[in-house]
């Protein structure tokens, strides 16, 4: 691919794209990246959710990329003001992986899969229809997003190259 | 609540570089034990670090690592992460088995048991020490292991810090082998609650 304008999202971020530039986000684990994509005006959105729920924050001000409920609707708001219409957006998700395997399952330790959940619930209130995922597994990804064609791009160490 | 460990003071910061220090020291011991050869370690660093740069001392959030995690459980707990490049892994498979270590990036299900079982030896050993000296309990769950991008990782040990701010308190001890043919990181990242116990089982004044 030729190297486009690159925009990096880190962790507990979140970004938008337009004009062809590519967004990106590094070492996902139980961590979600979350994107949505306008096709019409080409608008495109990440976000690397680390946290399910902000009911939980204990933080005076939120960060709300952080949580899978906050980090949507902004995500959203600033895909709007670009020039995206939320009726036309569509999501792809990829992470929520669980990196270690332990015999006693506590809840926290269940991130992964829970930050997944959360995502696929905020998306369903707004009516966004998932395209596609690669979420689970005990592995990490690093994932691009490109604005132009709304192909999400995941690379992982075991299993190479993937585009959903 | 703001998180209260943006102000520490340089004393407890102090006091933590003392527990890794303790800690790192015998799991160095520990280590120098299994190889027959001297290990050598850094002054531990203690500091709160950004989400974003959690990686950097091990080389990015894309390195691959081989990380060995344990969830300390107990009187104070946190997250333990033991550290090292492949190339180190691959290095400490050969010096102490005598078993033909695969070349390639793979391993095998007796090379992954082994490194689980040295991460489980020097991670007990600082824990083991931390708690004599605390005299807190503190006790290792059953050690995990992954070989894979030290982002994703390592963000592992961070949950229980993403609901209070964007930062997580580390305390890291870097140790090598002579020569520097081998080298790896402990990382304790103590639950944000933990810090008063340590601090006042060691006797420091905690407001």
């Amino acid at each position: 691919m030729i190297q486009q304008n690159l925009v990096k999202v880190g962790m507990a971020d979140l970004n938008i794209a337009i004009e062809g530039a590519v967004l990106k986000t590094t070492g996902l684990g139980s961590c979600v990246g979350l994107t949505l994509f306008d096709e019409r005006s080409k608008v495109a959105g990440m976000a690397h959710v680390m946290l399910p729920s902000s009911s939980i924050a204990r933080e005076t001000s939120i960060n709300l990329a952080k949580y899978a409920d906050t980090a949507i609707p902004d995500l959203i708001e600033r895909m709007k003001k670009a020039g995206a219409v939320t009726d036309r957006l569509i999501a792809k998700l990829a992470g929520g992986a669980q990196m270690f395997a332990f015999a006693t399952q506590s809840e926290a330790m269940r991130i992964g899969p829970r930050n997944v959940e959360a995502c696929k619930k905020e998306l369903t209130r707004y009516s966004i229809p998932i395209l596609s995922e690669d979420t689970g597994g005990n592995y990490g990804r690093t994932i691009e997003f490109s604005s132009l064609s709304g192909l999400l791009v995941i690379r992982s160490v075991q299993f190479g190259v993937k585009e959903i | 609540m703001n998180n209260p460990l943006d102000k520490l003071e340089a004393f407890k910061l102090d006091v933590l570089k003392e527990v890794g220090n303790i800690g790192a020291g015998n799991a160095a011991t520990a280590l120098s034990c299994l190889l027959d050869k001297p290990v050598d370690m850094k002054v531990p660093t203690v500091s709160l670090i950004p989400f974003e740069q959690i990686a950097d001392k091990v080389g990015g959030f894309e390195q691959v690592v081989v990380a060995i995690f344990l969830r300390v459980e107990g009187d104070a707990p946190g997250n333990m992460f033991f550290l090292i490049h492949e190339d180190s892994a691959k290095k400490l498979l050969k010096n102490l088995l005598s078993i033909e270590v695969q070349d390639d990036a793979s391993y095998s299900e007796m090379e992954f048991s082994a490194l689980s079982e040295i991460g489980n030896i020097l991670a007990g050993s600082y824990l083991s020490s931390l708690a004599d000296f605390t005299r807190l309990s503190m006790s290792p769950t059953v050690p995990a292991i992954a070989v894979d991008m030290a982002g994703a990782i390592l963000s592992y040990g961070l949950m229980q810090y993403g609901e209070m701010g964007d930062s997580a308190l580390l305390i890291d001890t870097k140790f090598m082998e002579d020569r520097e043919s081998l080298e790896g990181h402990f990382f304790l990242i103590p639950d944000p609650d933990s810090f008063d116990k340590i601090f006042s089982a060691l006797g420091v004044p905690t407001e």
